[in-house]
């Protein structure tokens, strides 16, 4: 539990700079998978586009679930928001918070993704390379291809190899100036997100702040509640399996004594402590049925005072708790659920 | 107490180095997405001049905000900006303290990058390309203006078909590039004697009123932080009382309900305090169960008070009182 408390403690004192390294991960990641990425442009009249946007857009959005899905607290959002009233109120302010904490973490590596993308260039030229204003860059004017005959060459110019558009426009010069455009386009996306992420950070104190230090409070304590809540029941899930399997071994011990017929032999004063670890059971055959017997009928779970004498499942059949009739609606309705 | 002292003088010997380390890290930052950045001058009259200056001036713009939102000083002299005053007085030369470091904070990747850029001249060459004195170069001396700008503007681009073999274009290319690196030098050369001035000349000026401003910005972080973690402390003490009544008033109702447990308190004492009176599968879905649909009230006064004369502050669910009814959901009748 000291452990716990000090480590939770460090965390929390240090909350800000372990946010940051995550997100710092995060962003090197989506750049990381970026570079490995193999882009192949298709070069093909339609195609081009639907793979250039594609890849700018849909592996952020993935992106962005991922940053849902792996984030522990979303389970604590979701829990919070869907508990039932009982007698503790619902504050939508705490929840917002929540919700709005998670999804800034979550925006990073999409914004990230998206930005290495527009300032390598390659998505943009090949989604747009077909439109390419050809009268202003080449000399599109003396030849006699169609529009369709145009498009086709146009699409070819992602891939070097095969392109056959050369009088017409430059390969070098179409690429130089499509990828000036996703640069441009790029590095003011960074600027906006940028910009934003400030507006944000800055305003916050100058409109809000009481509500906010409410709201970082409680979401907190939510979620140390739900931690120690946790750490609680499993301590008394061990405390129960401990006191469960003493009654078990104490309840062979003594019924070994009445199916034998003589008195558990008494053990001299100084050995007492090492014959109570061993339970009562003392050679090999009694072990085994020990075992047998845990495997087969395991106890109830139910605890009973040790000054009753219990049936620990071994000589027959498991017996159901006998409880009062209950007075009152809501415990009937509490029996019954097994 | 020992340990809070150990904390408060951590943060105070490290809030100045952690500052400084996201400063020099986001330097290198600032370096390394420059080398790793693809430039390609488009090489066309009108767009050299954007590009150039876009890359020289864009990318700083966003460091520095960076700057500023990585640094969690700035949250905090925005608060102290922005209380109200209540009864304690706001000292503007305290603010103006924070304001000023914080800025020179920032600023140190924008100008690296633009440093950077500068000697490597890159940029410059493809901004200004287009806008140096054609006559001064053999090559592009005797052509057409049209023609010229045409050629000036291709001269950033090494490999192009125009201006492949043209030596005037090397010549073009090692003038901007010289400028540039001049004018990188000399600005380099301008804030290092800036700060060195005002390191050394600062002693000379209201040193005493340098001194409180900084202790009290000073102060005013290491409050913020030791609030925040007296408030994670309180909060955990908070959830520890919240539970363990929790768990005490399921004991008092299963006392109240069952006639099977005669609780004399032999045997395992220790086990049976840990168990908290749960010793049942029965009991522990019970309590699970009220722990999900009706977590407890936020109200730990009713812990202190063993056995509170009225129940009026916060009735157990199972109460039978008219109050609580009305509050208890009907789904739990399963």
């Amino acid at each position: 539990m000291d452990k716990f408390r000090m480590i939770f403690q460090f965390l929390q004192s240090n909350q800000e700079s372990f946010m940051n390294g995550i997100c710092g991960i995060m962003a090197l990641a989506s750049a990381q998978m970026y570079s490995a990425f193999d882009f192949n442009c298709p070069c093909l009249p339609h195609y081009n586009l639907a793979y250039g946007l594609g890849i700018l857009l849909v592996p952020p959005f993935i992106l962005f679930l991922l940053g849902f899905v792996l984030n522990n607290n979303i389970s604590m959002l979701a829990e919070e928001w869907r508990r039932p009233r009982g007698q503790r109120g619902k504050d939508p302010a705490v929840l917002r918070y929540m919700f709005c904490s998670m999804a800034q973490r979550a925006m990073i590596a999409p914004v990230v993704w998206v930005s290495v993308t527009l300032l390598d260039g390659k998505c943009i030229t090949c989604a747009f390379c077909t439109s390419l204003p050809v009268e202003t860059l080449g000399n599109a004017s003396h030849t006699g291809l169609s529009r369709g005959e145009m498009k086709r060459v146009l699409a070819r110019i992602p891939c070097k190899e095969i392109y056959d558009g050369q009088e017409f426009i430059a390969n070098e010069v179409a690429v130089r100036y499509l990828r000036c455009i996703s640069q441009a386009l790029g590095w003011c996306f960074v600027l906006l997100m940028t910009t934003l992420a400030f507006l944000v950070r800055s305003l916050r104190p100058c409109f809000t702040q009481a509500a906010f230090l409410k709201s970082r409070y409680w979401s907190h304590y939510i979620d140390i509640e739900r931690k120690l809540f946790d750490e609680t029941c499993a301590e008394h899930a061990k405390s129960f399996a401990k006191v469960c399997i003493q009654q078990f071994f104490e309840g062979m011990g003594t019924d070994l004594a009445a199916a034998r017929c003589h008195p558990p032999r008494k053990t001299p004063a100084d050995a007492e402590e090492a014959a109570e670890k061993l339970l009562g059971i003392t050679d090999q055959g009694t072990m085994n049925a020990a075992l047998k017997s845990w495997h087969r009928c395991k106890p109830p779970l139910h605890l009973h005072s040790p000054a009753l004498p219990s049936s620990n499942g071994w000589a027959g059949e498991k017996q159901p708790p006998v409880h009062p009739p209950a007075p009152r609606r809501e415990v009937a309705a509490y029996y019954s659920r097994v | 107490m020992d340990r809070f002292r150990m904390i408060f003088q951590y943060f105070q010997s490290n809030s100045e180095s952690v500052m400084n380390g996201i400063c020099g890290l986001l330097a290198l930052a600032s370096v390394k997405m420059y080398t790793s950045f693809d430039f390609s001058c488009p090489c066309l009259p009108r767009y050299n001049m954007a590009y150039g200056l876009g890359i020289m001036f864009v990318p700083p713009i966003a460091l520095f905000l960076c700057g500023l939102i990585l640094n969690r000083q700035s949250l905090v002299m925005l608060e102290e900006w922005r209380r109200p005053q209540g009864h304690r007085k706001k000292d503007l030369a305290v603010i103006r303290y924070m304001c000023s470091s914080i800025m020179q904070r920032a600023m140190v990747a924008p100008v690296v990058w633009i440093i950077v850029t500068l000697l490597d001249g890159k940029c410059l060459i493809c901004a200004f390309s287009g806008s140096v004195d054609p006559q001064n170069f053999v090559g592009f001396a005797n052509t057409s203006p049209v023609q010229v700008q045409h050629l000036l503007a291709k001269v950033p681009c090494k490999d192009d078909e125009l201006v492949r073999n043209n030596t005037s274009r090397k010549a073009v290319s090692r003038y901007l590039r010289c400028w540039s690196q001049a004018l990188g030098w000399s600005i380099l050369l301008i804030l290092i004697l800036a700060a060195f001035l005002a390191r050394w000349l600062r002693p000379c000026f209201n040193q005493a009123a340098l001194l409180q401003a900084r202790h009290w910005s000073n102060y005013i972080d290491i409050e913020q932080k030791i609030f925040e973690e007296t408030c994670c402390e309180h909060s955990r003490l908070f959830a520890h009382k919240c539970i363990l009544h929790f768990f005490e008033s399921m004991r008092q109702e299963i006392k109240l309900h069952s006639f099977s447990l005669p609780r004399e308190g032999e045997g395992a004492e220790g086990e049976e305090d840990l168990l908290r009176g749960i010793t049942d599968q029965d009991q522990v879905n019970k309590l699970l169960k009220m722990w999900y649909y009706e977590k407890p009230p936020l109200d730990v006064s009713q812990v202190t008070q063993r056995h509170p004369p009225g129940r009026e502050r916060s009735p157990l669910p199972w109460a039978d009182s008219p109050g609580t009814r009305s509050k208890f959901p009907q789904h739990t009748d399963v």
